[in-house]
């Protein structure tokens, strides 16, 4: 055994040509092989790509699904996001639980199967949704867990899974899936029909200069949430001196309730790689990096198809369609299950084969990105939008949508509505009209923008999603008159504190202490004061944080505070003898009682 | 760009050169603004964010950010104060610290800070974490309870010391330092002498039989509030 994974792990090293920075790609590939990556194996890889043993613990120590410690052949993942949850993730749970024997984070005794709980994996509009190692599994029931568990027994080959295809190219051959697309509103820019390489083919008409002048005039921002102006990042990209620079696209979709990406990836890949190469040509990149969350391995042979593809087309490769010396290929790097490496500086660091922790800022990626070399980074939706504006011109781009937020947007509805799914909207659209849309006549709240964004109330129904007004990256969440909004606020808290990389203080304690103030709220042992503390430390978490996660990741509190107050207020009471109410001094005796083997004599009765 | 920078701390004219960060252009000028993780020797780790300002209306860590011609940056308001005593507090809570009997009190950073704030207990609940202790090596002890991640240790072995014997492993709240050994400290390289072993701003990474050499009472923090050496070069 042992020298069996002696010439492996040196193989996968080798494979990876020994690169430190593609520690990424070599410890995926352990864990898959051999389920864990062992202490023994982190000395081998450390002596194959001479680097500390401990630099790749702190790598695999980052992602959930890499693990020190063995899993079975199978991991089930169950999502527990709050969606899920709405849909009844409790009762498939403890299905899970009788099926297979064992609690979450624990394996069958026969080593074979792992249980446990994953946040959002993108599957809002199907929940509750769980992933069989790379497999998908959707509309989860009690039956259905049943059946699963009895198939898997059956062959222990997550491939091999009877469930039915879901449409488009989720039925195609290399995704095999049953994931449904639920595109139930198709807009002008990114579900119309489009003329593929007709984009590419006017760019390199153009000067890189001029594709990017292009771009600006579109007033394309950043689809990612953040809405930064494309052409202006592209801009500094192209003017920051650096003898190699890339781009590279963000398709880790990790912010709760956002599902938009999955649907591009499965059915615009061609026009997000025709973005890409665009990008490459305007900032003057030889080499693109396509970051494909762990959670969506289930798209990667049709994305690697649609790149060898357009290879053999000439539309990747050396002289694109001809055009003298535009060089410019694109590789795919898999993630391991980390929200933060949405943010796009940690993004380039998981790239780089580190920890996902963000960088410090300044330098900006434009000017010092992956491997210190000018990067840039865009949002899946924004480089399908790139496609478009180079197809049809600028001018069509931004005919439609508001003033100062162009074109249109792509949104993922899960919740409580009838319709849930992906709708592309002009951006401008009022809350209520889209509510009404989508099926949701008596909702108590909406969460924009996940759970960095914010939960509004009623009375902001009649404000508008754009940059202006409520921004947003696609998530939109529903809840209905039934849901507790504290209890929700909790939820998310508690997915920030999984989420959060550690790396400053603010982020890493003070999630964690929201949720410890909800959760004493929510146990009916709130006073009026801790509102104060709640709101206070929210601000002091979103002021101080290092990067965009924690400087909104007190959101769900901050907004459903503003927005709810009354279902705040009315949880918490003043304690009637001015004792701490969550002060539980049997529960703090305890522990000494055990020690000393005897009953306090104070406290008995 | 002129070699000389010119811009405002609090309102007061600062004179920096170009390519420092606030930090350092403010403790040339003799202005104080706090900080935990940072040490002027090593790369600005902008992790504890105890240094947060307001730059141009927005905060940045002032230990990273660089200093620009005509900027405002506000750093002693009553604001920014109760966001440090927030995150000292944070810090208090998050480890087991027990000053009373840790034999770094006086020449602890993290509770000299929490004096200067006018802290005299956390706000928040404990979190009584468990944290492990690893005494195996001959002359150092580190002790994970006290320590506040600030990343010193990481940085002066990698940077200083050219050895790599810690590095962050775990992520969230489970962030710890780990050693590059198997398990213990005292199966890496590290030595009593490294630089490393010499930057812990907490008693987490403490030489073994030297911890009262200087009583309580004569240490550095115990007459001074911690920043006056700064404060006292205006």
């Amino acid at each position: 055994m042992s020298e069996n994974l002696q010439t492996e792990v040196k193989k996968i090293c080798q494979a990876c040509g020994n690169d430190r920075t593609r520690m990424m790609d070599i410890v995926r590939a352990v864990q898959q092989q051999f389920g864990q990556v062992s202490s023994e194996a982190m000395n081998l890889i450390a002596k194959s790509v001479n680097c500390h043993r401990v630099e790749v613990e702190s790598v695999v120590s980052f992602y959930a699904f890499l693990s020190k410690k063995s899993k079975g052949k199978i991991v089930i993942r169950l999502c527990n996001d709050v969606v899920d949850k709405m849909a009844g993730v409790d009762r498939i749970a403890e299905a899970f639980k009788k099926e297979l024997g064992i609690d979450f984070g624990q394996t069958t005794p026969d080593g074979k199967i792992t249980l446990e709980y994953t946040p959002c994996i993108g599957m809002c509009d199907q929940a509750p949704a769980a992933l069989v190692n790379d497999e998908v599994i959707t509309y989860l029931s009690t039956d259905k867990v049943k059946e699963l568990i009895d198939d898997i027994k059956k062959h222990y080959d997550p491939a091999k899974l009877k469930h039915r295809l879901g449409d488009g190219n989720n039925a195609d051959e290399l995704v095999h899936s049953c994931v449904h697309n639920g595109v139930r509103k198709k807009g002008r820019v990114i579900f119309s029909e489009y003329k593929q390489e007709a984009g590419l083919k006017n760019a390199l008409a153009m000067s890189p200069v001029e594709v990017i002048n292009e771009v600006k005039t579109a007033r394309l921002r950043g689809r990612g949430g953040a809405g930064f102006p494309t052409g202006m990042k592209w801009q500094f990209t192209r003017a920051a001196t650096g003898n190699k620079k890339f781009i590279l696209c963000n398709a880790d979709e990790g912010e709760p309730g956002t599902f938009k990406d999955r649907v591009l990836l499965t059915e615009r890949a061609d026009m997000l790689v025709e973005g890409m190469t665009i990008g490459g040509y305007a900032i003057g990149a030889e080499a693109g990096i396509l970051y494909l969350r762990g959670e969506y391995a289930y798209l990667r042979k049709l994305l690697e198809k649609v790149l060898k593809d357009r290879r053999d087309k000439k539309l990747l490769g050396n002289n694109i369609l001809g055009k003298q010396g535009f060089n410019f290929d694109i590789t795919i790097q898999m993630g391991a299950g980390a929200y933060i490496c949405g943010e796009e500086t940690a993004l380039i660091s998981s790239c780089e084969g580190l920890r996902g922790d963000p960088k410090t800022r300044p330098p900006f990626p434009a000017q010092k990105g992956y491997l210190g070399l000018p990067t840039s980074v865009n949002n899946v939706e924004t480089l399908c939008c790139v496609a478009r504006i180079l197809e049809m011109g600028a001018a069509w781009f931004a005919e439609v949508g508001s003033k100062g937020s162009p074109s249109t947007k792509l949104l993922s509805i899960s919740g409580d509505c009838r319709l849930p799914g992906v709708y592309e909207f002009p951006f401008g659209i009022k809350v209520t009209d889209l509510l009404k849309e989508v099926g949701a006549d008596d909702a108590q709240a909406v969460l924009i923008g996940g759970p960095s964004g914010q939960i509004i109330g009623p009375n902001d129904y009649n404000r508008t999603i754009c940059y202006d007004d409520l921004a947003t990256g696609g998530a939109v969440v529903i809840f209905g008159p039934e849901r507790d909004m504290v209890e929700i606020a909790a939820e998310y808290m508690e997915f920030f504190v999984e989420e959060s990389c550690g790396y400053c203080t603010p982020c890493r304690v003070g999630n964690v202490l929201l949720k410890k103030y909800l959760d004493k709220i929510l146990a009916g042992k709130g006073e009026p004061e801790d509102l104060d503390i709640l709101q206070k430390l929210g601000e002091s978490i979103k002021t101080t944080s290092r990067c965009g996660m924690g400087q909104t990741s007190p959101n769900p509190v901050l907004t459903t505070l503003k927005n709810f107050r009354k279902i705040y207020e009315a949880k918490v009471k003043k304690s009637s003898d001015g004792m701490q109410p969550n002060f539980d001094i049997r529960k703090a005796l305890a522990d000494g009682e055990t020690a000393a083997n005897r009953q306090s004599v104070i406290y008995t009765k | 760009m002129s070699e000389h920078i010119t811009f405002t701390i609090d309102g007061v004219e600062i004179k920096g050169k170009a390519g420092q960060t606030i930090l350092q252009a403010a403790d040339q000028a003799g202005i104080y603004i706090p900080r935990l993780c940072y040490l002027s020797e090593l790369i600005p780790h902008g992790s504890c964010r105890v240094c947060t300002v307001i730059v141009n209306g927005k905060p940045q860590a002032a230990c990273t950010q660089p200093i620009t011609e005509g900027m405002t940056v506000e750093n002693d308001t009553p604001e920014l104060k109760e966001h440090r005593r927030n995150i000292i507090d944070m810090l208090f809570v998050e480890g087991n610290h027990y000053c009373m009997f840790c034999e770094k009190s006086g020449n602890c950073e993290l509770q000299a800070m929490a004096y200067r704030l006018g802290i005299p207990a956390p706000k928040y609940p404990y979190l009584f974490p468990e944290k492990d202790i690893d005494a195996t090596h001959p002359d150092i002890f580190i002790d994970r309870n006290r320590c506040i991640l600030c990343g010193r240790c990481v940085e002066a072995s990698r940077d200083i010391d050219h050895k790599g014997v810690f590095e962050f492993v775990g992520r969230g709240i489970n962030k710890k330092v780990a050693v590059n050994a198997e398990a213990n400290l005292k199966d890496s390289n590290f030595k009593v002498a490294d630089k490393a072993a010499d930057v812990c701003p907490v008693g987490s990474i403490i030489k073994k039989r030297v911890g009262f050499a200087v009583p309580v009472g004569q240490r550095k923090y115990d007459s001074k509030p911690i920043g006056s050496e700064i404060e006292n070069k205006k």
